[in-house]
């Protein structure tokens, strides 16, 4: 449980305190007084680190931009909508298919995760890209007559030259009677993925919420599912479980998201939300301008799900309050099945975690029910509001560190020596070269769902695959 | 009451309207439409500069890539590399925000290299740009040098630098830049009157396989040639996991990569990948210059034999004769599984060219022929060896087309399979064909660039991986009382 203090057999304030300073000993001055309030032993309270401040120049951080924030996260896995990466070919091609936000449809036809691009050239940079802009989307809209709507995601060169693509958009939104929503989320923006999620937030805000309305009547059992992206499935895992327990999903944001769908948001009774970090601010403007309350939700693991099924059906009536005992009572016996096959072999088990805004606190208990302890956790892009959430999730002196530079992570793991390191394809190969097991946290390495009670047993599998893999047996030669 | 007659309500497309133009984008009227773009790039298998530029840094020893630019842009090369390798891929950026838009980013690349220099101690950082500095007009040279009269790196300390605009190129032209600066910095003044050290300089190109380095270097041991590959990233990408992560696990020696300006003789097989760098050395490396086709088929690979004979007087080792014998021996006993088979393929200029020479000479049929990113130059050497062949009479070349033309083009006129990347897949799916990931990149099959596709070996390789599997399509499909024994 959260509210108890948890310890960790030989971490202290003082030994990792010693730890963060003998990581900072490699800085040279300057950076060194900018890295160290971004690392801190947890005090159990607080927001002990500093966060989203610029990231040290040329220290390996391992965070995105703000391209990356609104085409990955927010717009990308809207599936009925020609998403335009808006500049030089790279940036499209980079995010294209590479964060697992599946989709239902067909692709090309009613979805279209595929790499839309405006391939800027040196003469679009010279005369500018607006007419192309122009022309793009009337290509767009003839070869892709069922897309719901496009959005127009700026690259660097598009905000640098001096484009309008606001006015080209509402000019072009009226010709062809379709959304077409600018975004300017062009990846010098900011200082990580995170402005990016606020900038893709605000267009809907401006551009979509409020334009449509569902055409069935209304019930008091209306929600939306917030900051599910279905890496890997998870919406699918997620959605039929709210529904078993009487509630009507009537959107997702946005992961298998649609369009029409998140525009109607507006008349939902409540907004759960999972990704807090990439979607409060818009479960803020639909509480301040429609009265919608909203709460927060964990999915992972069998004893958050539970806590948090028990937190949404305080916000109805017993019907859905017996559903959810119901529910809890039919799942309970299988997760426990999951927790008897993998818990003895996991039982102590240490874990390092470090992601992207949420999942550094949020599967912390979920490894608990494992038998696992995470031993230090931290963000690529958090604000200070995440690490609050944070410190009560984590045991106590643990270390937490922001924006973590791969070096730092390479001394933390070599002191404190996990059975499992959780983070990015680009820590990914780093850790296995010395021999620790790893899990890509982003993208569930090609697995999942993860989320909700379809989700545990895969990750206990993925887990258990990972630190008990024999090839780990055989790193160290005999020769 | 007006109000409410203004609402949208929320729409389900009919399920006879998704058919219906799920239907109609497989049809040539779509690809009329489809080919009449102008402004619209639909699925394009090409990445930008900066990316080739990181591959050829990580060829050489201790060299931390360096992108002076936004952070974001780092963390996209650096994952496409991960992805593909299944490797690490360290290089940091300058992280140039808004302010460095309005001042330049003179202050971020100091402090960056500064840090960089002290925390990860490479022995070179090799500088790139992305997007940003190269709209403000960020000047490098200046900054390198003020960076230099500020101590944030040694004097000596080797910092080359090459403007890779993303708007300009492509990854392959990124690669060109940064090998062509990182050459010119390291053989500034090595040039020494009369030396020569005996040795082959071979450059791969824009090559990401690493089986392809350590087959190159196979033969010039069998030959007994010594050599200087660059840039050399068989160890980077392909290290050992022995519980040691090491940041530089290879790479070109530095002090070798100098002393390539004495060499006996310059040799790229990659020319579309080192245009310029090979221009340049023309005019600068000692010995003998030549370019050759990267050697993917039997005949390719006779002429770099041919050559490494006649460069070094060597005469071929039986060992490369019998190899050659084998390989021969090996598209023979397959040849009737491929015979006649229609090809779609795509990807950069030196490898489609080595597809369509290694298809025409086992009896295939090169057929829809697209690049991404080409020129008149590519096209009139890919249609020279179209005319080459009877198999090649109806091929077709496209240039500057994506995967959504040629999607159009594998569903109005079909094909037996596609040699791509796995950008391909979805296109392949569609229209129900086996893909061969030879390209770059691969992020869905494991272990693949282990497996060289040049020289003899790489003959056996491709037609073994495309034979077994038009067998295993039969097996999968065909009907009961054809599933046999033999094939």
């Amino acid at each position: 449980m959260s509210s108890e203090i948890k310890k960790v057999e030989g971490i202290t304030k003082e030994s990792t305190q010693e730890m963060i300073d003998k990581a900072l000993e490699v800085y040279p001055e300057k950076a060194k007084k900018k890295r160290a309030p971004h690392l801190a032993p947890n005090d159990g309270v607080s927001a002990c680190v500093k966060s989203n401040r610029k990231t040290v120049p040329g220290v390996m951080s391992a965070r995105g931009c703000a391209y990356a924030g609104a085409k990955g996260v927010v717009w990308g896995p809207i599936r009925d909508m020609v998403h335009v990466s808006h500049g030089p070919v790279g940036c499209g091609w980079y995010s294209w298919g590479t964060r697992r936000n599946l989709m239902t449809g067909i692709n090309g036809v009613n979805q279209f995760a595929m790499q839309f691009t405006s391939d800027f050239q040196e003469k679009d940079i010279v005369y500018g890209g607006d007419k192309k802009l122009k022309q793009l989307l009337v290509e767009a809209h003839e070869l892709f007559p069922l897309a719901k709507g496009i959005s127009v995601l700026s690259e660097c060169p598009v905000g640098l030259i001096g484009d309008d693509i606001n006015s080209v958009a509402k000019q072009s939104a009226k010709e062809l009677d379709l959304p077409i929503i600018p975004c300017n989320c062009e990846g010098f923006r900011g200082v990580s993925q995170s402005l990016g999620h606020h900038i893709s937030n605000d267009t809907i805000r401006d551009h979509i919420i409020g334009t449509r309305e569902f055409a069935e009547p209304e019930t008091p059992y209306d929600i939306a599912l917030i900051g599910d992206y279905n890496i890997g499935g998870d919406v699918w895992s997620v959605k039929p479980l709210l529904e078993e327990i009487g509630l009507n999903v009537k959107a997702v944001w946005t992961g298998d998201g649609e369009l029409e769908k998140i525009a109607a948001t507006h008349k939902v009774k409540l907004n759960i939300i999972h990704c807090y970090r990439s979607m409060n601010y818009m479960c803020r403007v639909m509480e301040e301008k429609y009265g919608i309350p909203w709460l927060e939700f964990n999915f992972f693991g069998p004893t958050k799900i539970r806590e948090s099924l028990r937190a949404i059906a305080g916000r109805f009536d017993d019907r859905i309050k017996e559903n959810v005992e119901r529910v809890i009572a039919k799942y309970d016996p299988l997760m426990q099945a999951v927790i008897d096959e993998y818990r003895p072999r996991l039982e102590g088990k240490k874990v390092m975690l470090y992601v992207g805004g949420l999942r550094p606190r949020h599967t912390v208990n979920a490894y608990a029910d494992l038998g696992m302890v995470v031993v230090g956790s931290g963000y690529e892009f958090a604000h200070g509001d995440d690490y609050e959430r944070t410190s009560v999730e984590m045991p106590e002196a643990t270390v937490i560190y922001d924006d973590a530079s791969e070096y730092e992570l390479e001394e933390f793991v070599n002191t404190l020596r996990p059975d499992l390191v959780g983070s990015g394809i680009k820590e990914k190969y780093l850790f296995q070269k010395m021999g620790v097991p790893f899990r890509q946290m982003h993208s569930w390495d090609y697995s999942g769902p993860y989320h909700a009670y379809n989700g545990f047993p895969i990750f206990a599998r993925d887990v258990d695959m990972a630190v008990n893999s024999p090839t780990w047996k055989l790193v160290k030669s005999p020769f | 009451m007006s109000a409410d007659a203004a609402v949208k309500y929320v729409t389900e497309i009919p399920e006879d309207e998704v058919k219906r133009v799920a239907e109609w984008i497989n049809t040539e009227e779509y690809k009329e439409k489809n080919f009449a773009r102008q402004a619209l790039v639909i699925n394009p298998p090409h990445a930008c500069q900066p990316l080739g530029a990181e591959l050829a840094a990580h060829g050489f020893e201790g060299t931390l890539p360096f992108v002076h630019g936004s952070q974001g842009c780092a963390s996209y090369y650096r994952s496409t590399l991960n992805r593909h390798f299944r490797e690490p891929a360290p290089a940091v950026s300058d992280s140039m925000t808004e302010d460095g838009a309005v001042f330049g980013g003179q202050n971020n690349l100091h402090e960056a290299l500064e840090n960089a220099y002290t925390m990860y101690k490479p022995k070179m950082m090799a500088i790139f740009t992305s997007c940003m500095p190269e709209i403000i007009g960020d000047d490098l040279t200046a900054f390198i040098k003020n960076a230099k009269n500020k101590e944030c790196v040694p004097a000596d300390f080797p910092l080359p630098f090459a403007n890779t605009p993303s708007f300009n190129g492509s990854h392959i032209h990124g690669y060109d830049a940064m090998l062509l600066s990182i050459l010119q910095t390291l053989t500034e003044g090595k040039q020494v009157e009369g030396r020569c050290t005996g040795k082959l300089n071979l450059i791969p190109g824009f090559d990401a396989n690493t089986g392809n380095y350590r087959e190159y270097k196979r033969i010039l041991k069998e030959f007994g040639i010594p050599y200087t590959l660059l840039a050399d990233i068989s160890e980077t990408f392909d290290s050992p996991l022995d519980g040691t992560y090491r940041t530089y696990p290879g790479g070109t020696s530095l002090d070798e990569a100098a002393d390539s300006v004495n060499g006996k003789a310059t040799l790229t097989l990659g020319p579309y990948a080192t245009a310029k760098t090979f221009t340049w050395i023309k005019d600068n490396f000692s010995g003998k210059h030549v370019s050759l086709p990267i050697p993917f088929g039997v005949v390719k690979t006779d002429a770099l034999l041919l050559k490494l004979s006649e460069l070094f007087g060597k005469p071929v080792p039986e060992s490369l004769k019998a190899e050659r014998g084998r390989a021969v021996d090996a598209i023979t006993d397959a040849h009737q599984y491929i015979h006649g088979k229609k090809f779609a393929l795509y990807g950069d200029p030196d490898y489609l060219m080595g597809y369509v020479s290694f298809l025409l000479e086992v009896g295939a049929r090169p057929y829809h022929i697209l690049c991404s990113k080409g020129t008149k130059k590519v096209e009139k050497e890919l249609q020279a060896l179209l005319d080459s062949s009877q198999d090649g009479k109806d091929g077709k070349i496209y240039i500057n087309k994506d995967l959504w033309h040629m999607r159009s083009l594998l569903m109005t006129d079909p094909v037996d399979a596609m040699i791509g990347d796995t950008h391909g897949k979805f296109a392949a799916r569609d229209a129900n064909i086996p893909l061969f990931r030879f390209g770059f990149p691969n992020f869905d099959r494991v272990n693949l660039h282990r497996y060289p596709l040049v020289g003899y070996q790489g003959v056996i390789n491709m037609m073994t991986t495309i034979c077994n599997k038009f067998i295993e399509v039969r097996d999968e499909t065909c009907e009961e009382r054809y599933f046999e024994m033999m094939r």
